[in-house]
């Protein structure tokens, strides 16, 4: 694999390791706020705020915080973040702040933060704690905004309803109703929908997975090249 | 110099304790103001959606009483806001809580002009089910302006019931309870406003 160091971050964020799809952590905020893509991207922005920041702090103070207490000052740190960004959401981003309710200040126990905190960030100078929080956090993002988007299509047959509470009224274009007398499948949108679609994401990633090792091996059997350059 | 490596962690831990806090207060500092007109806007823009800006002069944010009469208006105590116009009563609104919703209460504002009509109803939040008993939301469908203009003269008390009970009032497919409930709650806020009138501008 002919990538540096922080290429490898930035795959293992959005793919390898995806927190959500392979983890399987923060299952509780991704399961609860995605019946639709526009609250999907909410909570996932602000989650990637979070873990971003959560990360520098924790890989800057690495060498001072004791062992013994180490993990009490993680939490305390991710937990001020959470609280200001959530200050910052309410103060302007009113109306999605006021969807998104609980599940912001809820973030503080999302898994995915303390985990990267005390399993890398807190072994890794800044620079490489600093990609890891972002792409962890993008890929967190990307599958909340995903099942966000597919739930909403099945559920409600729109897309992208209500983009204005968070990008302003020039974003209220953004909404696209696939079909005027689709009524939509409740399932989607209930709590059921989002353990089917999550379900359905983690098995067509797996997919994926065993289509591209095969055809690696495929690949090194036929020609003797050392590797092929899609990923 | 420190001999116990607990106490050195001590310290450390308290002044991450206190970094985290000045960084909470900051934010909070910056953002209050902002909070608070939030809140306040989101409020009036409620509001005014019953009671037009137009039609009063006085700040119906802050024009507010509190009553109590559970068995009319729902919650142990309402917030009534008053709107006038030149010290005259104009409209009520009422936050009357419909206690028997399909899954929980449901927050209504109900406003109310002083010749007992109905300026508009709105659902501030509930818990009905997405799809179906959501439908009284006004992004999700327009039932609940069907009460615009509504009285207890139109339709009479005895009509002010869905259509599967016999009233004038739509119900939706898959979800009677929600629409049953809330017309029951609008009705009663439109008796106890009958009975009060006036003296609640007082």
């Amino acid at each position: 694999m002919a990538t540096n160091g922080y290429g490898r971050l930035i795959k293992d964020g959005l793919w390898n390791n995806n927190q959500a799809l392979v983890a399987l952590l923060g299952l509780c905020p991704l399961l609860a706020v995605t019946n639709s893509a526009v609250n999907g991207l909410g909570l996932g922005l602000a989650t990637l705020v979070v873990i971003t920041l959560s990360n520098a702090t924790v890989s800057l103070i690495r060498n001072w915080v004791r062992p013994e207490v180490r993990l009490p000052v993680f939490v305390l740190v991710i937990a001020s973040f959470v609280t200001a960004v959530e200050l910052s959401m309410n103060a302007w981003f009113y109306e999605l702040y006021k969807i998104l309710g609980i599940f912001i200040p809820l973030i503080v126990t999302n898994c995915a933060i303390i985990g990267r905190a005390e399993a890398f960030a807190s072994k890794n100078p800044l620079g490489r704690s600093l990609v890891d929080g972002l792409a962890m956090g993008i890929g967190f993002t990307l599958v909340l905004t995903v099942l966000g988007a597919v739930r909403e299509i099945i559920g409600l047959g729109t897309i992208f309803a209500q983009a204005d509470l968070m990008f302003g009224d020039i974003a209220s274009g953004l909404k696209v109703s696939l079909s005027e007398d689709f009524k939509g499948m409740l399932l989607a949108i209930l709590p059921p929908g989002a353990f089917i679609g999550l379900g359905f994401m983690i098995s067509i990633k797996n997919i994926i997975d065993k289509r591209l090792a095969s055809s690696r091996k495929a690949a090194a059997a036929t020609a003797a090249e050392p590797e092929p350059t899609a990923v | 110099m420190i001999k116990h490596p607990i106490t050195l962690a001590g310290i450390v831990l308290f002044l991450f304790a206190v970094a985290g806090v000045g960084l909470v207060a900051l934010v909070h500092q910056q953002t209050e103001a902002r909070i608070i007109a939030n809140e306040r806007q989101a409020l009036l823009d409620q509001l005014n959606a019953l009671v037009p800006a137009h039609t009063i002069d006085n700040d119906i944010v802050s024009d507010v009483i509190t009553v109590s009469a559970p068995d009319r208006l729902g919650g142990k105590e309402t917030q009534v806001h008053l709107g006038r116009k030149a010290g005259k009563p104009v409209a009520a609104v009422f936050t009357s809580i419909v206690p028997d919703g399909y899954s929980g209460p449901i927050k209504l504002l109900v406003a109310v002009r002083i010749d007992g009509s109905l300026g508009g109803v709105r659902v501030i939040s509930h818990k009905e089910t997405p799809g179906l008993g959501d439908k009284v939301e006004e992004r999700k469908s327009d039932w609940i302006f069907g009460f615009e203009n509504r009285s207890l003269q139109d339709p009479l008390p005895a009509k002010w019931k869905v259509k599967k009970d016999g009233g004038v009032f739509d119900q939706f497919t898959g979800a009677t309870i929600t629409p049953r409930s809330i017309v029951l709650a609008v009705k009663n806020t439109l008796i106890y406003f009958r009975d009060r009138g006036e003296s609640l501008f007082q």
